[in-house]
Formats: C-alpha cells, structure tokens, sequence
C-alpha cells in the first residue's frame, strides 16, 4: 500500500489528540505501519502512545544542540505502543517566537532525514487548533498530507472552526491534491448531534466518518497515559475507535469543500435550536433600558 | 573645507588637510567620548593575547564577520547561469538589492535579479498576492523564458508555499500554464550561500526532468554533465568547458553564468546572454553521467541526479592543484572513452615545471586560509603538493565531516602536522589565531584586509598580508575572471602566492643600506 498521509484539524480542547492516538492505536493493532507527527507547541499528541508526559520535542533538542542541522532521525523519533512512529515538532513558549515556522522546520528535517520511509503506511499530523498562519498549513502543502479530517462536536464554535478550516483546505485544494476526507464528531451529548454534524458535513461536501460517543472509559485511560486501545481493548469504546480507524482505512471519500457562510452556518444551528433566532430589538440595549416583559 | 575643480582630491587626500585634520579632531574630543589613547592601545593589545582568544572562542552567542552568506544569494546565481532566466526572489526587498549589490561589487556588472516586494501587508496575510503581480509584470517587462523563485526569510517564516502560489498565479491567469517556473525554498537562516545554490539547482532539475523521465536512458546522448555548485571565478567555467573540447567530450555545463557576468561594452546592454538552455536540463539525464565540480555544497543535486536520473555519480574532488586535476581528468576519460590528448598532458607539465621553479620561495611558508568548504579544500590540498604548510584552516560554513576529510589530509602530509582546521567558526576567531600563531600569509576574500590592518596596527613583524583567493573580491578588480581549477588554475594559484612571497621580501628588504643587503634583482 502507497503511504496515506493524513492530517487532524479541529477547534483547540475538542479532542484532536485523543482521537488521533487512539486511531492510529487501533490502525496499529490491525498490522498497520504508522506514524504521528504532533504539530502543536503543546506537545501532547503521543503521549498517550509513548506514555510520557510530553515527548521530548525536535525544536527543544535543535536548541539544545544548536542547530537542527546538528541532529539526527533517532534523537527526536520514538516508538510506542504498536510500533507507533512519534515525533513531536515543538515550539516556542506561549507569546515567544514563532510555532508555525517550528512545524515547518520538523517537518522539513523529517523529510530530509528520511523519516517517511517506504514501509510506512500511515501518517497521521495532530495540528494545533485551527490554520492560524502559513506554518500551520505546511501538513497540508503538496506531497503531504492529502486527507484532510476535522474532529468537531456539535458545538456551536467545534462547527465554526470546522467551517474555517475547510476554507483554509479550498486554498491549497485548488493548487494540489489536498482534499477533506471527513468530519470525525468527537461527541459532547448535546440533542441531535450526529444528525447536526451530517448535516455540516453534507453542505461542506463531504460526510461525517464517525460518530464517537462519550465514554468516561477514554478518561481512564488518559490518566494513565494510555490509549483506550492498550489500556482496556475489550471495552465498547475500544471497538468504536476501531470502527473509525476501519472508516479511515476504507475511506476514498476525499472532495474539494465547500464551505458555508456564517448565516447558513448560524440557520444551521437555529433548526437544530443550538442557536435562538436573533433579536434585533435587543441590540446594543442596557439592562435598564430593556422592556421590563423581557427581564421578568 | 570644500573641493576646487581646478583640484578635486579623492577620499584619502582630501581627509588629509589640515581642516579636515582639525575638523576631526574636534569632533573626537568634543562630541565621541573617547576614552584616552593609551585605555585603547591597552584593550587593543588585550585582544591579541592568547588569554582573549580563549575567551573569543569560549563565544556562543555572537558571530562577527561570519566569511559567508545567505542561501537566497546562492539562489540567484544558479539561476543566473541558465538562458534568458530571471531570477526572482519571492520576499522583502532589501535582501534583493542586497543580493546584487554583493554581485555588482564583485563582477562589476548589472545583475537582473528581481522581487516581489512583501510588505507589512504582505507578511500579515500571506505574499500570494505579491507573487500574482510580481510573476505577470516580471514576465512583462523583462520577458525572460524562466523564472526562477527563490525566497527571503521572510516569506519563509510566515510559511509561504511556493509551488501552490506558483500554481495558483498560473491557474488565475497571471501567466501562461506551460511557462517555466522551477522554485527553491532558501531560508537564510539554514546553511549558506551554497546550500541555496543547491537548492535551487535541484528545483530547476526537479522542474524540467522529475516527470519527463519515460524514455530517458543514461548514455544515451553520449555527453558528460558537469555541476559547478556556487562557482564566481569565471575562469572555471571556461577552463573545464576548454578542457573537455580539447578531449573531444561533448559537455553540459549546468548552470554556466560565464556570459552574462562578463558581458562586452560594445554598445548594447544584455540583460540575458549565454547559460545553459533548458533543452539541455531535459537531456541532462541522458548524459554518460554527471560530475560535481564541487561535491561539498551539491549534497541534495546529487540525490536527485542519483535518484531520479540514476547516474551513478563519481567520488571526485574539486579539480584543484595537480593530483585532483589529474584524477578529474581520468575518471572523465574512463567515463567517455576518450583519451587525454598531448595539449592537456604538455599543460600539465607546465605546471609541473611552474612548481618545481618556485619551490624554493613556498616551501615551508605558513599559510592561513579561509572561505566556502570545496575550495579550501581544494586549496589546501594544492598548499599541500606545494610544500608550503597550512597553520589555520576555517571554513564557517562546513559540516564536521568535512573537517574530518580535511584532518585526514593533512595527517597525510608532512606539511600538515601543525595545522587545525575550525568549522563554523568566524573571522574574528581566525584574527585571534593570526596573532597567537602568525602565518606568512592569509588567503581569502576581501574582508580578510581587516586582519592585515589590525596584525599591522600591532606592529609590522606581526602584520599578516591577504593574499585575495575566493569570494567576494570586491577590493581588486577582473579577479572574478581568473581561474582557480584544473592545471590552469593551479598556475594562477601559484604565481600569485609566490608573487606575494616575493612583495613581502621586496617590501622588508628596501631598507637602504639596512637591509636591501637582499634586496635583490633576480629572485
């Protein structure tokens, strides 16, 4: 099989992380090659694979030796459960520097070093957040990842941030082969979720991949610094995320999105009654300036 | 205080006169702050000592007169050396004019060499925009056959890609599908000025030949390629091409900006002439196969022409000095079949001859010298088979292999037994080292003339002269032109640093009957 690169996009706190360690556990553990490259300062994309509390990451050891140049592959790549390749890209401190040019120097020494070599099946990016800047976007650029997958919620701001980011992919999908592959909720239990993000994705062009329930098993594992996979393969979530990963692994549902403008996205959410209809006689209006019907 | 046209003196004279004089003086005692003479002369001579040596190399965070420069720099030139190419920087427009400022100075020539001028705007929203305009009026006005884009730190950082922005200027429009675009990133903040020139040449390569290969075969056009890497002695590109013509080898020089950085002054600008045609890049792969003039620097062109061409390359050095001309010359008449004709053998004993006359004034001479990783070697490895001894050889932009090979050739002589070799270090570093352990003579570019004024200051049995060998010579002039490989190379080499030896004792010894005892007229 040819190497499937894929990247994870997602509003920041929505699951990305763990989602995508838990995926990539259950694609291991069905014979496959992987590897994850966390694309976020935080660092928190392996550790449930490596269990550590961060990985030692390539920007902290290239500061640390003084160049990237003076690296090599087997300082920064380890493996984890599965056999599961780790790297993380690092970054600066919050408020410092900049993140976006630390993910596209990993990345960049990755490529030169040989990282993706030609047994791998998979590699999965775990992005930070939402495409904020151009280095960002470097998982996206031509002859990465071609897969695009957004985790989302049923949230009001999970479904704006999944709007965005499929705008940031119409960008670079006019110029390359990079394509939405699927919305993957990552649920919250509000109402009608799994009916609200096929909706979302049907008008982005694409299809909700998986629908993965709240399971507080996921947690256990998480404090434990284990996958769901490892830590309790027998458990209902556990075959949850191995149907995604089976999704993922058939999934030839790749398209170009079509992304929605903020009213449609917020008549979206009013049919769902996630969002009120809008008062305008409200607007701008003090406490004590509102009709008294409307505070009682 | 002002010039009379009657008598209009340069800079050194004119600072001369007693206003001027007095004018200065005023200014040093009323408005710098100086600290007294003798406070300076005391720091001064501190830092000649071996203890602030210590100290200067104990040095991390600061670099100072670093003997290199930036990938984007090296970009342009490969881009240079191809038929009617502009090169174009995508990014901030001062490192641009930088580039052919830096070019300028040291070819005396125009450099066309252009950029799409991010701004505020720009670095904020993504230089996409800059890159529509820039390409559609760069092709207008200039009305090359290829571009090639390069990049500044700046579209770097912000993470700018070029080959979607390329794509999409294309796609909206802005210029034609099919029109040549190859591209290169060139952070200056990795590598230097030859890691760009790399860089770039393997985008070019990518961009004629990576999916054109069906049907391509190596032999099959009969031709050898040569790759210069980052190559300004001019002279080079015409010795090898001389070379080879007189072998009866059909040769390919990749990039050859010998043309356009030495154009005639007969009345008409070429802002184009000459370089390698791009029907040549897309034969490239089915040349016998491919020799790097300068492997040091071509480390990702010869993966590519490895991979993607499948040439075997050969393990050549740069073709400097006698035994690297030699085995150059071999390993292409192994490669083509052709012998080495009389005319290249007679030349080769013309250097021989050269050397042996000279002998005698470069034998045991102590020489410093500094510069871009394949020519010190190159240079090294001629000082070497002159008998002349390397004390101090750094180069800034070399890895830790390349000091290892350098190491195992001086072990291998017994000139280099009192030789070290530094790696990423500075020319700061190499003033420390020309006052604690003085060599006869510095090689380098032009800012080595620093170290010769501040050795002098010292005093003039401390003063160390440059002998001006590499990149840029901005203070002599028509250097660029000369040639430093093959057996005509080696002789400019070498009579220019026995000419040097012979100044140096003409100047210390024109001492009127002090000691012109040796002032002599045969040498």
């Amino acid at each position: 099989m040819a190497l499937r690169q894929c990247a994870i996009y997602g509003k920041g706190g929505i699951g990305k992380s763990t989602t995508t360690q838990n995926l990539v556990a259950a694609l291991a553990e069905a014979g496959n090659k992987v590897m994850i490259v966390g694309c976020d300062p935080k660092a928190d994309s392996t550790r449930l694979i490596l269990h550590s509390k961060a990985q030692t990451t390539v920007m902290h050891l290239a500061a640390e030796a003084g160049s990237v140049e003076d690296l090599e592959l087997e300082d920064v790549l380890q493996v984890g459960y599965g056999n599961v390749k780790c790297v993380e890209s690092g970054g600066p401190e919050p408020g410092v520097g900049c993140a976006g040019r630390g993910v596209i120097t990993a990345i960049n020494f990755l490529e030169e070093e040989g990282a993706y070599d030609e047994d791998l099946d998979f590699v999965f990016y775990d992005v930070l957040g939402d495409v904020v800047c151009g280095g960002f976007a470097m998982p996206i650029r031509e002859n990465k990842a071609q897969e695009i997958y957004i985790v989302c919620s049923g949230e009001m701001m999970a479904m704006y941030a999944a709007n965005n980011i499929a705008k940031g992919i119409v960008k670079y999908a006019n110029s390359g082969g990079v394509r939405l592959a699927g919305l993957i909720c990552n649920s919250r239990n509000t109402d009608r979720e799994d009916e609200l993000i096929m909706a979302l994705a049907a008008k982005l062009g694409t299809t909700m991949i998986h629908f993965v329930p709240r399971d507080n098993v996921v947690q256990h594992a998480e404090i434990r610094r284990m996958t769901v996979i490892e830590y309790d393969p027998k458990a209902k979530q556990a075959d949850e995320y191995r149907m995604l990963a089976k999704k993922v692994y058939e999934n030839r549902n790749f398209v170009i999105p079509t992304p929605i403008e903020m009213e449609e996205l917020e008549d979206l959410l009013m049919e769902f009654g996630i969002l009120e209809q809008e008062d305008e006689s409200i607007v701008g209006k003090k406490a004590d300036e509102l009709p008294v019907a409307a505070t009682a | 205080m002002s010039q009379v046209v009657e008598n209009i003196k340069p800079c050194y004279p004119l600072f001369r006169d007693a206003d001027y004089q007095e004018s200065l003086k005023n200014k040093q005692a009323l408005f710098e702050e100086r600290h007294p003479q003798a406070k300076i002369d005391e720091v001064f001579e501190w830092t000649t000592t071996l203890e602030y040596q210590e100290l200067n190399f104990a040095r991390e965070a600061l670099t100072v007169n670093p003997a290199k420069a930036c990938q984007p720099l090296g970009a342009v030139l490969c881009a240079l050396g191809f038929e009617k190419t502009l090169p174009y920087v995508h990014g901030s427009q001062g490192c641009v004019a930088y580039f052919r400022t830096y070019f300028n100075r040291h070819f005396k020539e125009p450099i066309a060499c252009v950029s799409d001028s991010m701004t505020e705007d720009a670095a904020v929203f993504g230089g996409q925009k800059n890159m529509f305009d820039g390409l559609e009026n760069a092709k207008a006005l200039y009305k090359p056959d290829m571009i090639a884009v390069s990049t500044t730190c700046m579209a770097e950082v912000i993470g700018d890609d070029l080959n979607a922005f390329i794509n999409n200027a294309k796609k909206a429009g802005h210029i034609e599908q099919e029109f040549p675009t190859p591209f290169a990133h060139t952070p200056s903040f990795v590598g230097s000025h030859v890691t760009g020139w790399d860089n770039m040449f393997e985008g070019i390569a990518r961009f004629f030949t990576l999916n054109e290969m069906e049907g391509k075969t190596p032999g099959s056009n009969g031709k050898l390629n040569f790759v210069p890497g980052f190559e300004t002695y001019l002279g080079n590109y015409r010795v090898i091409k001389r070379m080879m013509k007189e072998m009866g080898v059909d040769a390919t020089m990749l990039s050859d900006p010998e043309e356009v950085l030495d154009t005639p002054a007969d009345g008409s600008f070429r802002m184009y002439a000459g370089g390698t045609t791009q029907e040549q890049v897309k034969d490239a792969p089915n040349a016998i196969n491919t020799l790097l003039l300068q492997p040091w620097q071509l480390e990702k062109t010869k993966k590519y022409v490895e991979t993607t061409w499948n040439h075997s390359i050969p393990k050549l050095n740069i073709p400097m000095g006698l035994e690297w001309t030699d085995e150059f010359l071999m390993k292409v008449s192994e490669l083509t079949g052709k012998d080495i004709p009389e005319s290249i053998a007679k030349e080769r004993g013309r250097l021989v001859d050269m050397m042996t006359d000279s002998h005698t004034w470069l034998h045991g001479k102590k020489f410093a010298l500094y510069g871009d990783p394949d020519f010190v070697m190159g240079m090294t490895k001629f000082l070497l088979e002159l008998g002349a001894e390397p004390i101090h050889i750094l180069s800034n932009n070399a890895n830790k292999r390349w000091g290892k090979a350098v190491q195992k050739m001086l072990d291998d002589s017994p000139y280099g037994a009192n030789c070290k070799v530094y790696v990423g270090n500075d020319l700061w570093h190499l003033r420390s080292l020309c006052f604690t352990n003085k060599p006869d003579f510095l090689i380098g570019n032009s800012y080595g003339k620093y170290i010769q004024r501040d050795t002098l200051h010292k005093g003039k049995a401390f003063e160390v002269p440059l002998i001006r060998l590499g990149f840029p010579i901005f203070d002599r002039h028509h250097l660029h032109r000369m040639t430093t490989m093959g057996y005509e190379g080696a002789m400019y080499i070498l009579t220019t640093l026995v000419n040097a030896v012979l100044e140096r004792l003409d100047d210390e010894t024109r001492g009127m009957g002090t000691t012109d005892y040796n002032y002599d007229l045969v040498r």
